[in-house]
């Protein structure tokens, strides 16, 4: 409750800045007057934020699945750690963000490529967060495995991956938190459709509030998507939290 | 076991070492901390580099390793789970039941092991050990973080449930050597070597109030510290 009290106190200081200094709306248009947008325009804006709701979660669910699927690839297989993980982590020097313009040049103007650059951005927290708790089996589970005579493959699907689950929770809370930066990001280079290519054509026309108004939902959509996959995360590793919290 | 030679790290803990455990019988190793005796159990179990296990055996660590995601029950079919076999799995289930009720945890069979205590964890432990019914059991200090009421406790129950399988359990406590060994072997030096058979009177679990049992234990206590 006591957050929510602070934002409302800057919400009104803003509103009381904008007032004092008579600044015109569009260099910083006050509250009032983009909740009075966010009414007027609603229609527009919950259409576009569909489309990059759309975009954040496709891009989140691949990226999950992409990530994920490498990962345990890694933990399996000597050869594809030897030949394939170093370029994994070598590949995080590209900038993703500046291939952008590339994935729209081979994507499109439309949604594949907003889904493409929220997969990539979220690919490697994925990996390396799952692959971490892969390899960091409590060595002592591993014996017992080992004296019960089970096969690798038991192993992994009973004992690595359950117990990487808590690794690969804070993995997905992380990419959570950064796949709508992807999405906004490739709508920004170039789209048709979406907040961020809203927020770019209103500011390009003068209409900073409907720019802001854009900006608060797709604060509202990040929140969601970030609360959606906490809920998950914590539905993956139940015995993290005994009290049911 | 026949001429073992047992190195840890380029450090030998043993040498030409041969040790004879009777059948259907509990062996006790005593020893002081870092002499080896955990080396020595896990050459046994087959887990250093260059062991093999003398044959299938049940292996209990010094932590009950339970797997926090699955439920006591789950836990103490855990070698089951892992062989994949279904069959032997929905065989055993029964045991696995009786086991737990034995341990005094049919009423937890569902719970996951965070909601126990340490006592009550180390139970579900000793009833996966048992539930794997394999003839040779080795035991690596199992009841050392345990109260000392609770650890007695323990001692009784494991002795009951133990009864004919070859076991061998490592410790540094003498009374639960006493306790639980029908033969106890001193282990000291580095690299280590094996003390004689010392073969107290009684059947096992034997009372921590004997006076005999506790003339022993001096009796050990020097010998261990003698060492030092």
């Amino acid at each position: 409750m006591r957050p929510l009290v602070t934002a409302l106190g800057l919400v009104a200081a803003w509103e009381a800045l904008v007032w004092l200094t008579g600044l015109p709306p569009y260099i910083l248009p006050p509250p009032s007057r983009v909740a009075l947008v966010l009414f007027q325009r609603f229609d527009l804006l919950i259409e576009q934020a569909a489309w990059t709701a759309a975009e954040m979660v496709l891009g989140l669910g691949l990226g999950l699945a992409f990530g994920a699927a490498l990962a345990v690839i890694f933990a399996a297989s000597a050869a594809w750690r030897r030949w394939a993980l170093p370029l994994v982590i070598v590949s995080q020097a590209i900038p993703v963000i500046a291939i952008a313009p590339l994935l729209v040049l081979w994507l499109g103007y439309g949604m594949a490529s907003k889904v493409a650059m929220a997969a990539l951005i979220i690919f490697f927290p994925v990996v390396s967060s799952l692959y971490d708790g892969l390899r960091r089996t409590d060595p002592g589970w591993l014996e017992l495995a080992r004296t019960m005579d089970a096969s690798p493959r038991a192993v992994l699907l009973q004992i690595r991956l359950p117990a990487a689950l808590p690794a690969f929770a804070s993995g997905v809370r992380i990419a959570a938190a950064v796949a709508p930066i992807g999405a906004v990001i490739g709508e920004w280079v170039g789209a048709s459709a979406g907040l961020g290519f809203l927020m770019t054509q209103s500011l390009a026309r003068g209409q900073t509030p409907l720019a802001f108004a854009a900006l608060t939902i797709l604060c509202l959509l990040g929140l969601a998507l970030y609360t959606a996959a906490d809920r998950l995360a914590r539905r993956l590793v139940p015995w993290h939290s005994p009290q049911g919290d | 076991m026949r001429s073992a030679h047992i190195v840890l790290d380029g450090h030998v803990v043993a040498e030409a070492l041969s040790l004879d455990f009777p059948g259907g019988l509990t062996t006790c190793l005593l020893g002081r901390s870092g002499v080896g005796k955990t080396s020595l159990l896990r050459h046994l179990a087959g887990l250093l580099p260059g062991s093999r296990a003398a044959g299938p055996v049940a292996y209990m660590a010094q932590r009950d390793l339970l797997l926090p995601w699955l439920s006591v029950l789950q836990n103490t079919l855990l070698g089951y789970r892992l062989r994949r076999d279904a069959a032997a799995r929905r065989a055993a289930e029964a045991r696995a039941r009786t086991l737990l009720a034995e341990v005094g945890l049919g009423d937890r069979l569902h719970d996951l092991p965070q909601t126990l205590s340490g006592g009550m964890r180390q139970r579900a432990a000793l009833a996966r050990t048992l539930c794997e019914d394999r003839q040779i059991v080795l035991m690596d200090e199992p009841f050392g973080h345990l109260d000392a009421v609770t650890r007695l406790d323990l001692q009784d129950l494991a002795a009951r449930l133990l009864r004919d399988r070859t076991v061998v359990l490592v410790t540094h406590d003498p009374l639960e050597a006493l306790r639980l060994g029908h033969e106890i072997r001193v282990l000291s030096g580095s690299p280590f070597a094996v003390g004689p058979v010392i073969a107290p009177p009684g059947a096992v679990p034997r009372d921590p109030g004997d006076p005999a049992l506790i003339a022993l234990q001096a009796r050990l206590i020097a010998d261990l510290r003698r060492q030092a």
